[in-house]
């Protein structure tokens, strides 16, 4: 569904943070981007959803996004990023009714039928349906994401890029917010691509991985492939597998 | 769709009428107070083609009352339009036409028109509005490329930043030209305190003609103003094509108000703080806001007129400095009220 080649992205002339990565998503796969910080986890993000002017080629079902309009490409291509601090106490339902933005219409086109039946769904679906009527300015960390998950589920887009998405969630609602995904997921002509820090979850959830450093992808695969011991090794810098084996003994 | 949905006709009918009550008010009082008969009997003789009733009264509404509260008004509600829509662009209820520097830079060139004389034959206000207009435009142009010159991304921080430094440098420019300015000092420091004693019916035309334009191609963005206030990212994600919608709604913001600052000079706050207490009142949504904000800081602009013009009669104030006292009040009311309820 998606392909990226080559994919460079430098924020000053003489270090790239990103250096020439290649990969191909296909349908109902999640591909977690894995790497310690500053690999260029949400640099690769950013330059898949158009933020960051990058080198490279990217393509959705054989389209170069660089040459697709905007409204076109939301109906492909959603984002739920890491936070969304918002100034101005807009509802949930405001926030949700966002979403469909692209397909309202304009002066010489008509609004699509189904904008307020996907705004319902949406919000239904994330269980904000109470909160519709609330502001964003007074929701939680874990309440204001469900509502921009909300927002990204009534943009209906066939890819879904995640940044961090559970960065400053608790544990239920990191839960809560992956679950909704790979629902999300498994419908025909779909795909997630996310970056992610916690390495239990992207085992937990992902079905493929890329593992970046210093720009860089060494592996990509399968996500039991990717997350050997040697591959997390080489690229953490530490024994990730026995590491996790002795946090799991805290517990015993 | 229920609530991104602006105001339904009827609402906006009440608004209108609420505005036409100001305006009528203001034309009948002043340092002459007007009978309101004779008042309206002058506006339906105006309006129905009948001839005007030969008075001193009529003579004044007609030559000076009527053009000048139509200009109030109008310049109420374009400034307040465009404070409205910089604050969702730039996600920041501070910004202003005077925090993005066009205010300023219309100034400049307004002053630089008085003191060097600038005028076109036969129009001789068009000089100062080409000025203003042209100063509007080409100091956005200035702030945005420098901005872009050190900020690749474009992000509205920087924006501002700039906006604010070259507020500054323009300031000190006009006060370096009305010390080389001789007799034209008195006319340069009433005209940069903001007045609109004098305005005429031309002025309202190039008003009513500019908030047409400009005020039309902002109301048409609400949706994508919406997308920016909640987020830039955001919005690019949601499909809004967001450079040509801010660079639209920057240009129509400055043209509107190089042609405001031409006819009534630096009219301060009212950019501020109306489309900040509409936005308290009706929520952040720009379909209601916008409007919301046109019809207010209409009324705004018509109650400062009315007490530039009263209240210490038979000399009159000048607007920029009613507004400035009552919205810097205002304003720091509506901090402290803000602060208690985060506490």
């Amino acid at each position: 569904m998606l392909k990226a080649k080559n994919i460079s992205v430098s924020y000053n002339v003489d270090k790239k943070a990103l250096d020439g990565v290649t990969l191909e998503a296909k349908e109902n796969q999640w591909i977690m981007l894995l790497g310690p910080n500053g690999a260029g986890k949400s640099t690769l993000i950013k330059a898949l959803s158009r933020v960051l002017p990058y080198e490279g080629e990217v393509l959705i079902k054989g389209q170069d996004i660089a040459h697709i309009k905007p409204r076109k490409l939301a109906g492909m291509l959603g984002v739920l990023q890491q936070s969304n601090p918002v100034n101005y106490a807009f509802t949930v339902e405001e926030i949700v009714q966002l979403g469909r933005y692209a397909f309202r219409g304009g002066i010489f086109s008509k609004p699509r039928q189904d904008n307020e039946e996907k705004v319902e769904q949406a919000l239904l679906w994330t269980g904000m349906s109470d909160f519709r009527g609330r502001k964003i300015t007074s929701l939680s960390g874990g309440e204001r994401q469900r509502a921009f998950l909300a927002q990204v589920f009534a943009q209906d887009p066939d890819i879904l890029l995640l940044d961090e998405p559970s960065g400053s969630l608790d544990l239920k609602h990191q839960q809560a917010l992956f679950d909704l995904v790979r629902e999300w997921a498994q419908k025909p002509g779909r795909c997630v691509i996310s970056a992610v820090h916690d390495l239990s979850l992207a085992r937990k959830y992902g079905s493929h991985a890329i593992l970046l450093r210093n720009g860089k992808a060494p592996a990509q695969g399968s996500i039991q492939t990717v997350m050997s011991r040697d591959n997390l090794s080489a690229v953490y810098g530490m024994d990730v597998h026995q590491w996790m084996k002795d946090m799991l003994v805290q517990w015993a | 769709m229920k609530a991104s949905e602006g105001f339904s006709p009827g609402q906006h009918l009440v608004f209108q009428l609420l505005v036409l009550i100001f305006i009528v008010a203001g034309i009948a009082m002043g340092s002459v107070m007007l009978p309101l008969v004779d008042t309206l009997d002058t506006l339906w003789a105006l309006i129905s083609g009948a001839s005007l009733p030969q008075s001193s009264a009529s003579a004044i509404l007609v030559h000076v009352r009527i053009p000048r509260v139509l200009s109030a008004a109008l310049i109420g509600a374009a400034l307040s339009l465009c404070g409205a829509a910089m604050q969702g662009l730039l996600r920041n209820p501070l910004a202003d036409g005077s925090t993005l520097g066009v205010s300023s830079g219309a100034s400049l060139g307004a002053v630089i028109a008085i003191s060097l004389g600038i005028t076109v034959p036969a129009l001789p206000f068009a000089g100062t509005v080409m000025m203003a207009m042209l100063f509007a435009f080409a100091s956005l142009m200035l702030i945005l490329a420098l901005s872009y010159s050190f900020d690749r991304s474009f992000s509205t921080q920087t924006i501002i930043l700039m906006g604010v430094i070259f507020s500054m440098f323009a300031s000190s420019l006009i006060s370096l030209i009305m010390a080389f300015s001789g007799d034209k000092l008195r006319s340069i420091t009433f005209w940069t305190m903001g007045s609109l004693a004098g305005t005429t019916y031309v002025n309202v035309l190039i008003l009513l003609l500019a908030l047409v334009f400009f005020g039309g191609l902002i109301t048409l963005h609400g949706r994508e103003l919406n997308a920016f206030a909640v987020g830039e990212e955001n919005a690019l994600h949601i499909g809004v094509p967001v450079r040509r919608v801010k660079l639209t709604v920057m240009i129509a913001v400055s043209g509107l108000i190089g042609v405001c600052v031409s006819v009534g000079g630096t009219i301060g706050f009212v950019g501020l703080i109306i489309p900040h207490i509409t936005r308290m009142a009706l929520g952040p949504n720009h379909r209601k806001l916008l409007p919301a904000s046109f019809y207010f800081g209409a009324i705004f602009l018509l109650l400062c007129d009315l007490i530039a013009r009263t209240v210490v009669s038979p000399v009159e104030l000048p607007i920029g400095v009613v507004t400035s006292l009552i919205g810097a009040m205002v304003f720091v009311f509506i901090f402290r009220g803000r602060k208690r309820k985060e506490r």
